[in-house]
C-alpha cells in the first residue's frame, strides 16, 4: 500500500468549521499543502489563523462536534484520512504521525509517571511485552538527551522542569518511530535558552529517524531556523507558500512582507516594533474578498471584491495577492 | 506516606478532645437527672441523693470532665443506666451491625455513581445524560426515611423478596445478607447522587484538559482515554466528596437502623436518647465521632494515593 512515489502527506483545499451558538464558523478555509518525505515544513501566522486546527485536523484530534470537516483531503502515502475508519486513523496517530504539543506544563498526565504514559503509547501500537517496553522508554529518553533517563523514567511529570517535559513530550511523539512529527509551537512555552536546545533536539532527531516535521509556529526565526518550506496562514487561508530560500529572500504576499518587518532587528536602530495595522477580521465577518485587504496598504477595489487564488509566481513560490509580485511595500 | 498517616492522626487528637468535651457538656444541658433515671421512679430522695454523690455528680463540672476523661482514657465509659451493662459491652454489639451497613452502603452506591457520572460524562447532552441527572437529583432530595418506607413497603411487604426487620445474622449467612438488602439500598441511595453528579462535572472538566489530547495522540482508544486518563484523574474529588459526605452517611445510618430494627450504634444512640441512658448515648456520639474520623483519614490516604502529587 506504500507509495514511494507520492509524497509524504498531502493537504487539498482543507476545510474544517466549528459550530458555535452564534452560528457555525470555518476555521480552515481551502488550505493545501505538501510535505515530502525527511522535509520539514512551517506553518506561520498570527494567533487564530487556523495553523493549529490544520495540525489538530492532521492528526484528526478535532473535536467533533463542535468541529466539522466540510471539504477537501489529508492524504497520507496516498490515502485520504478523512475517508479512513476510526480504528485505522487512531492505529497511525501516535504509530506513524506524532504529535508535540504547546504546553508540556499541561499536556502529561499529572497521575502517571513519565515511563508509564511512554509505556502506554508503545502498548497501544503492539509492544506488549512490559520489560521491553520499559527498555525502550528509557532508550527514547535517552534519545532525548533527559539527563539519568533510568531514573527518571519513575519520575511524576511534577518532578521535570518546562524544559525536560518537553523533551518528555518528543519522546512520547517519537515512540513508535513515526515518518510524520507534528510540533505545534513546541517552544513557546520554553524561556529563549531551552527553546533553541529544543530546536537543535528536533532538527538532529529528524535527520537521525529520517521522519518529516510539520512546524506550527508564530516566530519567522524558528522558520528560518528548521525549515525547508513555508506555509504563511491567514484567518484561515494560505496566503504564500515557498521554500525557506525563496521566502526570506523575496517575499511576496503584503501579509508576509508585514511579519518581517514586525521581526526586531540587530542591525537597525529603531525605538518602536513595526506592526501591521488593524485586526483580523472576525470568522464570523469574513470579507468578501481578499481578507487581508482591509490591514493592506496595497489593496484595490479588486482586492475587496474578490479572493485572490493561490499564483505559482516562481519555482514553488505561491502567492495569494491580486497585486504581486510586489516586492517592497513603499515603506 | 507513614508521615501522612501520623501527621492525621495526630491531627485527630484535639478533635477527639473536642468532641468529649461536646459530648460531655450536651448531656449537662438535656433534661433529665441521671441519678433519678438510675435510681427509677420508686425511689426516695435519700437514694437518689446517694447516687448523686456516688456518681460524682455534685462536684464541679470540670472535676467531673476531668474525670471522665480518666475513665475514657483507661478505656471506661461507665456503665448503661437502664440494663447496668458497661457501655462499651453495648457499643461493641452494635460496632459490627453499624459497619457492615455502611460498608454494604458504600460498597455498591460508590462504584454504581462513579458509573452513573462516568457515562453521563460521556454522553452529555443527551437523553443518558439527563436520565442520569434526575435520578441524581431524586436521590439528592428525597428524604431516607421516605425512600427506605417505600422499600419497604414494595419490596418487603408486596413482593415479599427482601426482610426488613432486624438483623438475623452476619452478611455472610443467608438470612443475614437479605437482611442487609434493604438497609443497605436506602443508605446507599443517599451517595448515589452526589457521587454520580461530582463525578460527571469531574470527569467532564479532566477531559477537556491538555493531556487528555496528548492521551488521545499517543493512538489510544476512546475506552482508555476515558477510564485511564478521564476517570482516573477525576477520581481525586471524588474522593473528597466522599469523605465530606460521610457526616451524611452516619446520620442516615441512625436513621435507616431505626426505620429497619438494625441493632447498630445508630438505633442504639436514639435508644438511649429517647430513655435518657446518658452513659451510652455519650458513647455512641464519641464512637460516631471516630468512625468519622477513621473515614476521613481513609479519605486522606487515598487520595495521596491517587495523587502523586500530594504525597511527601
Amino acid at each position: 500500500m506504500q507509495d514511494q512515489h507520492s509524497p509524504l502527506l498531502e493537504v487539498e483545499d482543507l476545510r474544517i468549521e466549528f459550530r458555535t451558538e452564534g452560528g457555525a464558523f470555518r476555521a480552515v478555509d481551502g488550505v493545501s499543502f505538501t510535505v515530502e518525505r525527511g522535509k520539514t515544513l512551517g506553518i506561520v501566522g498570527e494567533s487564530g489563523c487556523g495553523k493549529s486546527v490544520t495540525s489538530l485536523g492532521i492528526m484528526g484530534l478535532i473535536p467533533q462536534p463542535p468541529g466539522r470537516y466540510v471539504g477537501g483531503s489529508i492524504k497520507f502515502e496516498g490515502r485520504d484520512l478523512l475517508t479512513m475508519s476510526a480504528k485505522e486513523r487512531r492505529s497511525l496517530r501516535g504509530g506513524r504521525m506524532g504529535m508535540i504539543f504547546q504546553e508540556p506544563m499541561t499536556s502529561l498526565n499529572p497521575v502517571y509517571t513519565i515511563g508509564h504514559q511512554i509505556i502506554e503509547g508503545l502498548r497501544a501500537h503492539g509492544m506488549r511485552d512490559r520489560a521491553k517496553a520499559r527498555k525502550r522508554a528509557i532508550e527514547l529518553l535517552d534519545l532525548v538527551r533527559l539527563p539519568s533517563p533510568a531514573e527518571r523514567v519513575d519520575d511524576f511529570p511534577h518532578q521535570l522542569s518546562g524544559g525536560q517535559r518537553q523533551r518528555v513530550m518528543i519522546a512520547l511523539a517519537l515512540a513508535n518511530e513515526p515518518d510524520l512529527l507534528i510540533a505545534d509551537e513546541p517552544t513557546t512555552a520554553l524561556d529563549v535558552t531551552i527553546q533553541a536546545q529544543i530546536l537543535d533536539l528536533l532538527r538532529d532527531l529528524s535527520t537521525r529517524t529520517g521522519a518529516a516535521i510539520v512546524m506550527i509556529t508564530h516566530d519567522l526565526g524558528v522558520v528560518a531556523e528548521t525549515c525547508d518550506d513555508v506555509v504563511v496562514m491567514y484567518a484561515g487561508r494560505v496566503v504564500e507558500r515557498a521554500p525557506v530560500a525563496a521566502l526570506f529572500s523575496g517575499p511576496m504576499h503584503p501579509y508576509t512582507l508585514g511579519l518581517m518587518a514586525a521581526v526586531p532587528r540587530i542591525d537597525t536602530r529603531s525605538d518602536r516594533l513595526e506592526t501591521i495595522p488593524g485586526t483580523v477580521p472576525p470568522p464570523w465577518a469574513m470579507p468578501e474578498g481578499c481578507r487581508f485587504a482591509s490591514r493592506c496598504p496595497l489593496a484595490t477595489d479588486q482586492c475587496r471584491a474578490s479572493q485572490p487564488p493561490l499564483r505559482e509566481m516562481g519555482t514553488g513560490h505561491l502567492v495569494a495577492c491580486w497585486r504581486a509580485p510586489i516586492e517592497e511595500i513603499a515603506a | 506516606m507513614l508521615k501522612t498517616v501520623l501527621d492525621r492522626l495526630a491531627l485527630s487528637v484535639p478533635v477527639l478532645l473536642g468532641v468529649l468535651l461536646f459530648g460531655f457538656l450536651l448531656l449537662q444541658l438535656v433534661p433529665g437527672d441521671p441519678a433519678q433515671v438510675m435510681a427509677g421512679p420508686t425511689a426516695t430522695p435519700d437514694v437518689v441523693e446517694a447516687i448523686r454523690r456516688d456518681m460524682g455528680l455534685d462536684r464541679p463540672l470540670l472535676v467531673q470532665f476531668w474525670a471522665y476523661l480518666e475513665r475514657v482514657a483507661h478505656g471506661d465509659f461507665g456503665r448503661s443506666m437502664i440494663s447496668n451493662k458497661a457501655v462499651t459491652e453495648e457499643l461493641g454489639a452494635a460496632i459490627g451491625p453499624t459497619v457492615e451497613l455502611m460498608l454494604g452502603s458504600l460498597l455498591w452506591s460508590v462504584p454504581v455513581g462513579i458509573a452513573m457520572g462516568t457515562l453521563a460524562a460521556v454522553t452529555r447532552g443527551t437523553w443518558i445524560d439527563r436520565g442520569i441527572m434526575a435520578i441524581s437529583v431524586a436521590g439528592v432530595s428525597l428524604p431516607i426515611f421516605f425512600v427506605s418506607l417505600l422499600l419497604i413497603q414494595y419490596l418487603g411487604v408486596v413482593l415479599r423478596w427482601f426482610p426488613f426487620i432486624g438483623r438475623p445474622g452476619p452478611w455472610y449467612t443467608a438470612e443475614g445478607f437479605m437482611a442487609l438488602f434493604l438497609p443497605a439500598l436506602s443508605l446507599g441511595l443517599i451517595l448515589i447522587g452526589p457521587v454520580a453528579r461530582m463525578t460527571r462535572s469531574s470527569v467532564l472538566e479532566v477531559l477537556s484538559l491538555d493531556h487528555v489530547r496528548t492521551a488521545r495522540a499517543k493512538g489510544l482508544s476512546e475506552m482508555r482515554v476515558t477510564l485511564a486518563h478521564g476517570l482516573r484523574n477525576a477520581l481525586i474529588p471524588v474522593v473528597t466528596l466522599i469523605g465530606l459526605q460521610a457526616g451524611y452517611l452516619l446520620g442516615g445510618a441512625v436513621v435507616t437502623e431505626t426505620i429497619f430494627s438494625w441493632p447498630g450504634v445508630g438505633r442504639l444512640a436514639v435508644g438511649a436518647i429517647l430513655s435518657s441512658d446518658f452513659t451510652v448515648a455519650q458513647g455512641a456520639v464519641l464512637l460516631f465521632a471516630l468512625g468519622f474520623i477513621t473515614i476521613n483519614l481513609i479519605v486522606d490516604i487515598l487520595y495521596s494515593l491517587l495523587d502523586p502529587r500530594v504525597r511527601k
